[in-house]
């Protein structure tokens, strides 16, 4: 989208994510989604008088993972306690990393070359889940709420990026690659509806070359094409507000999914008092340099370097094939795709198997081992396969796994073998005697003909190009 | 020697913690505070050229836990902890404003 006259808008992103930890950041309680409500609590996340924290290891490696993907400094760091009342947080405060973050001065480099400063990267914890009750299921107009505590102390890292992304689509651009890093890590799912990966936008619009206007921060943003409308809404009304002689008040809004648009949340005329201070019960917090080698080491390739690799398997890719490559890199289908690469698979069928057949069945993509996946497909390029009977049985790998022989004969696949399919052809030949003559006669019209009959008899399980090769063999 | 501390810097940070003060107790706590403070600001007359600052007296750093999981409280007996309690959850009266 482009602004109207010549305005610019100015961009930066506050993303959170959970880190995927067995418990959470101060106390052994699982950390798990889905749990029966307060059944992963304890006196630490509770908040009861006298309990004390103790940092997750894991946690800490996790922020460092991060850190590290994101071309940081890590340097010792200290824990605050940020002040404030809210019945989702029981102790009154929550514990957060301050003016010494983990991980500072950073950067992302997006898909089209442009480069995103990450200020910090910093550790924190969650609080718990409310749900309103009565009314619309929002806190206004609700009579009472009920909270769960299981994620109270659930381990975060908030990524906070510089005011240097221009547009909706470049937003989008570094939430989609950051999500793919948080994964690529290990230290989130990335999960957007499940609330563990969450964005807010601060968003306010400028002419070129001028000071940054007064900013508003955008909270409910619970998916990448959120993020982009709400960017975009936010930013054309503080155009209509500046233009209609108004000024933008700093303040929190909220995006509202059904309407798409934007509605105050609350302002912030008096200046937040969070009576930061050191947390008391902490100890200061410094990797040491064989510390973080070690889960330097131990980090696989992030996707910037995997869509390097994949793309360089193509000569010249395809605006289409290029599109499905970023599917399979953000699905993280990749390492299946280049293992049938590797088995001299052709790329593009790869791709385009992941991409659509794969995609479609990600819940059961543990079924599927890249054996398997590497059979199937070279099953299809042999013409063993057609390529609806390929799909098929990558689909039943998803669904049960199995290995693909056995599921190619289970479905009867095996019945199109090239004797059945001669077979079927020389009938066909002996019965349509004028098509065949005509064919023979360079009619390749007739072709589609014979293949449209096979098709038929063959409840389209026959192979296009199998059949196509019969014909030629008998002209 | 003026108080380091002001009437209403002790009242606002009241408010911030929720507290309800009478006019006594204000007046108490500002004189009170005001000596912590006090004492605190004696510091500014030593020379600390070179002193890294120290913001807890334990010389120990990276104090952690291995990422196992420990059981959790009973569920019946946090809950018994609730003044009000609905569907497994802690029930809580109509808040009145959007989380920080």
């Amino acid at each position: 989208m482009t602004l109207p006259g010549d305005w610019e808008m100015v961009v930066g992103l506050e993303v959170h994510t959970e880190l995927k930890t067995n418990t959470k950041m101060f106390c052994g309680c699982a950390n798990s989604f889905g749990s029966q409500p307060n059944t992963n609590v304890c006196p630490v996340c509770l908040g009861l008088p006298g309990s004390l924290p103790v940092l997750n290891e894991r946690a800490i490696e996790f922020a460092m993972a991060i850190g590290i993907a994101l071309h940081c400094t890590i340097a010792p760091s200290t824990f605050h306690r940020k002040n404030y009342f809210y019945p989702d947080m029981p102790k009154d405060f929550q514990i957060s990393q301050y003016d010494l973050p983990i991980n500072s001065n950073g950067y992302l480099d997006l898909p089209d070359g442009s480069r995103i400063s990450v200020e910090r990267a910093h550790m924190e914890e969650d609080t718990g889940k409310s749900t309103h009750l009565g009314g619309s299921g929002r806190i206004h107009g609700a009579d009472r709420s009920l909270v769960d505590y299981n994620r109270s102390g659930v381990p975060l890292v908030e990524i906070v990026s510089g005011p240097d992304i221009r547009n909706s689509a470049q937003a989008r651009a570094y939430a989609s690659e950051l999500r793919g890093i948080l994964i690529a890590t290990g230290a989130s799912d990335g999960r957007m509806e499940e609330g563990s990966m969450r964005i807010d936008a601060n968003v306010s619009v400028r002419k070129p070359g001028k000071p940054f206007g007064t900013r508003c921060e955008i909270k409910n943003l619970n998916s990448l094409r959120s993020l982009q409308r709400a960017i975009d809404y936010e930013a054309l009304r503080q155009i209509e507000v500046i233009e209609d002689g108004g000024v933008i008040r700093q303040e929190t809004r909220h995006w509202d999914e059904n309407t798409e648009t934007t509605s105050t949340m609350r302002t912030k005329e008096e200046a937040e008092d969070y009576r930061y201070f050191r947390e008391p019960d902490l100890v200061d917090l410094d990797p040491d340099q064989v510390w973080q080698d070690r889960v330097r080491e131990a980090m696989g390739p992030m996707p910037a370097q995997r869509r390097r690799e994949l793309v360089g398997r193509f000569s010249s890719p395809t605006d289409a094939q290029l599109d499905a490559i970023e599917v399979v890199i953000d699905l993280s289908l990749d390492r299946l795709v280049m293992t049938a690469i590797d088995e001299k698979v052709d790329p593009n069928l790869a791709v385009a198997r992941a991409a659509n057949e794969l995609a479609g069945g990600l819940g059961g993509i543990a079924n599927l081992t890249s054996d398997a996946f590497t059979t199937t497909l070279r099953m299809e390029e042999a013409g063993e396969l057609s390529a609806t009977q390929a799909k098929a049985v990558l689909g039943e790998l998803l669904a049960a796994g199995g290995e693909p022989r056995a599921i190619a004969a289970a479905m009867g696949f095996e019945q199109l073998s090239s004797d059945s399919l001669g077979a079927t052809i020389g009938e066909l030949i002996a019965q349509h005697g004028d098509e065949w003559a005509r064919y023979c006669e360079g009619d390749e019209k007739l072709a589609q003909f014979f293949i449209g009959l096979v098709m038929k008899l063959t409840k389209g399980q026959a192979n296009g190009k199998a059949v196509i090769a019969e014909l030629q063999k008998r002209r | 020697m003026s108080s380091p501390l002001s009437r209403d810097e002790v009242a606002h940070v009241a408010r911030l913690a929720r507290l309800k003060l009478t006019n006594e107790e204000l007046d108490l706590f500002t004189e009170q505070l005001g000596a912590v403070l006090e004492h605190a600001t004696d510091m500014q007359s030593l020379n600390l050229e070179g002193v890294v600052p120290t913001a807890h007296p334990f010389g120990l750093i990276n104090v952690v836990r291995a990422d196992v999981v420990r059981p959790s409280l009973d569920h019946q007996a946090v809950m018994a902890m609730a003044p009000d309690v609905e569907d497994g959850r802690f029930a809580v009266p109509r808040i009145m404003g959007e989380a920080p």
